[in-house]
């Protein structure tokens, strides 16, 4: 058989076809995704040398990242701060989306969902430099207490902070915590809160002992869909925090671009990202009682 | 049964739904250990009565009383978790996330030990001994009914609300679940009250039936009482097929093929109707044109030709057209029995067996 026809051959077969359709997105994937990710994995077991990266391999930028106290602290503040922000938004969320479910009517709910993405339609600079200017030095919240008299110099405490970044990234990622928890309550046969009820427990201890339990898979998403693009954000600790309290994401930009120092950057985004699929994992193992065993 | 042991009292119950009366003035008493059976077609009401009862849907009028306790009326609207109301769904609602015995155990508000005691004596009783660790989703549907059945009577409940149970069931699964939970639910004592579309069904649960259409209740009576004695001609309709025979009464006497019928009490000149099942029309062969000689309980008979016949197992159904008026009738003959078209047969039907009702309007 020739090679034409072979190709012939294949070219009408259903796995051709297949592969003819999926390979415009898996071009992409790899350019874009995999190339990169493979370069970052190379790059962090290269040596650094003055503005190249020169091709000797060495664990040191491993050793570096995990014992420089300065590359800890900073990546357990990221943590801490990614767990703060997904926290308050899951617990934030949770309220919305139940209400929608169960007491918003079924005809007014699309509205609701739109609603709720709103936001989404303005950039996510724009609703961060919303929050810098509600949130400032001089933003709306200091100069109205100034302006009532109730103070008589500018809060610190509320802005260029920690708790700053977590109010911020908690509404930036609200509607994403919504609408997977929405989706598990929409699922929830409504006879099961009946049956709950008569079987004698008041409608709190249901949502308790039914609701929560079988929400659970939502909440997880929810989780994960905040938790782990918080802690590779830097766009918010930059305007926010005005530089000065740098998360991880920070601490990489400012070592790939401005310390030209590749490879020690690169040994830190692998680790930060086995960080957080270690974390992620943990949480999955955690709860996975409650992720399987359903209808 | 005396009055004491009457456990559920409901009385002039209403409920409208944006206007539209779905439940209209519904009473109905059972006591304990007794079963009534709501029957009735899709969207009678039957199904709003029943979560009324639960307390998860609130009537507009009426009362409720659980042991001569009021849990529902002018002043009352005591929630579904006070009310001592088991109730199983026709979807089981079994909770997913829990296994078997933690389902049972979900209302008993006992110590642990006593927990697991309850759960096995009830799984047991449920003839479902070992099934506890399981999850709902690995079980058949008979299986998951049960369990429901077992979760429902856990915590004891003095009414225990059924709600199509036996719908989502396999047809030759479901008598002998039915008779296990009958059974059961004797054992248990609670007022129960089934609410179903399926006569069948109704007459093998129940000790009493409630006959429910557009809201109301027609008729309350044993299974032999309202299949015997319909109220009217739908009521009569709801348990099997009907041959109707219309006449005019006058002077309280209808003539019809089968002769003259006494028609007392309707109204001179006014047309009846004379229903009768398939099974109370007798079947005679047509002897070289003469025809047999009735008995005076089956009245005159009359001749028919055969349009067809259709085999059904327990028995054969004889579509015949009779000759005097050309009007169709259905006879149902027990075991095998398939006269070819064309062919001539005399029938009669039982005078007892007939019920005669107003032509409506």
């Amino acid at each position: 058989m020739s090679l034409a026809t072979r190709w012939a051959r294949f070219r009408k077969s259903e796995g051709g076809s297949g592969l003819a359709l999926v390979s415009p997105t898996a071009i992409y994937a790899i350019l874009l995704l995999a190339a990169p990710l493979a370069t970052i994995l190379l790059f962090s077991v290269l040596t650094d040398g003055y503005l190249v990266v020169e091709p000797v391999f060495t664990f040191g930028n491993y050793i570096e990242t995990w014992t420089n106290r300065i590359y800890r602290s900073v990546m357990m503040r990221s943590l801490g701060v990614s767990v703060a922000v997904t926290v308050l938004t899951v617990l934030l969320a949770y309220p919305v989306a139940y209400f929608v479910s169960f007491h918003v009517q079924p005809s007014k709910k699309s509205l609701w969902l739109f609603l709720i993405t709103i936001p989404f339609w303005t950039s996510y600079l724009i609703r961060v430099f919303l929050w810098k200017v509600i949130l400032g030095y001089n933003g709306v919240i200091n100069s109205g207490l100034m302006a009532t008299g109730i103070i008589d110099e500018p809060l610190t405490a509320i802005s260029y902070n920690v708790q700053a970044f977590v109010v911020t990234l908690a509404h930036a990622y609200a509607p994403f915590a919504i609408l997977p928890i929405y989706v598990v309550l929409e699922k929830i046969d409504r006879s099961l809160l009946e049956a709950g009820q008569d079987l004698g427990e008041s409608k709190f201890r249901t949502f308790l002992r039914v609701t929560l339990p079988l929400s659970v898979p939502g909440i997880a998403a929810a989780v994960l869909i905040v938790f782990i693009p918080t802690i590779g954000d830097y766009v918010t600790p930059n305007l926010i925090g005005g530089g000065k309290i740098p998360m991880i994401a920070n601490m990489i930009e400012v070592l790939m671009l401005v310390r030209d120092n590749k490879p020690l950057g690169a040994a830190i985004a692998v680790s930060a990202m086995a960080i957080v699929t270690a974390v992620s994992l943990l949480f999955l193992f955690t709860i996975r009682k409650y992720l399987r065993g359903q209808k | 049964m005396s009055q004491s042991s009457v456990r559920l009292e409901i009385q002039h119950l209403s409920r409208a739904f944006g206007g539209v009366p779905v439940v209209s003035d519904v009473s109905l008493t059972i006591a304990a250990g007794q079963v009534t059976c709501l029957l009735g077609p899709s969207g009678c009401g039957k199904s709003t009565t029943l979560r009324m009862i639960a307390g998860v849907e609130r009537p507009d009028s009426g009362s409720i009383r659980i042991d001569g306790r009021p849990v529902f009326d002018a002043r009352t609207n005591l929630p579904p978790e006070a009310r001592s109301v088991g109730l199983i769904f026709q979807d089981f609602a079994l909770f997913p996330h829990l296994t078997v015995a933690q389902n049972v155990a979900f209302g008993l508000k006992t110590d642990r030990e006593a927990k697991a005691r309850r759960v096995d004596e009830l799984l047991e009783r449920v003839n479902l001994p070992g099934f506890g660790p399981k999850h709902p989703h690995q079980l058949s549907g008979g299986e998951q009914q049960r369990v429901a059945l077992a979760r429902a009577l856990a915590p004891r409940p003095k009414v225990m609300l059924m709600d199509e149970p036996f719908s989502g069931l396999d047809n030759r699964l479901r008598d002998g679940i039915r008779d296990t939970t009958l059974e059961v639910l004797k054992e248990e004592g609670a007022a129960v009250l089934l609410v179903t579309h399926e006569p069948d069904e109704a007459l093998r649960m129940g000790d009493e039936i409630a006959l429910m259409r557009g809201g109301h209740i027609v008729q309350t009576g044993a299974p032999y009482n309202v299949y015997n004695a319909p109220v009217d001609r739908a009521a009569a309709a709801f348990f099997s097929d009907i041959n109707v025979i219309r006449g005019v009464s006058r002077g309280a006497l209808t003539e019809t093929p089968f002769g003259s019928f006494l028609t007392p009490g309707h109204a001179d000149g006014g047309t009846v109707e004379i229903v009768i099942r398939p099974q109370h029309l007798k079947i005679d062969l047509d002897r070289a044109g003469r025809g047999p000689s009735p008995t005076p309980m089956d009245g005159t008979a009359a001749r028919g030709t055969v349009i067809r016949a259709r085999f059904l197992g327990r028995e054969s159904l004889v579509e015949l057209a009779l000759d005097e008026g050309g009007q169709r009738l259905t006879a149902s003959v027990p075991g095998v029995f398939l006269p070819k078209p064309g062919t001539v047969l005399w029938l009669m039907i039982r005078r007892d067996r007939c019920f005669v009702f107003p032509h409506p309007a």
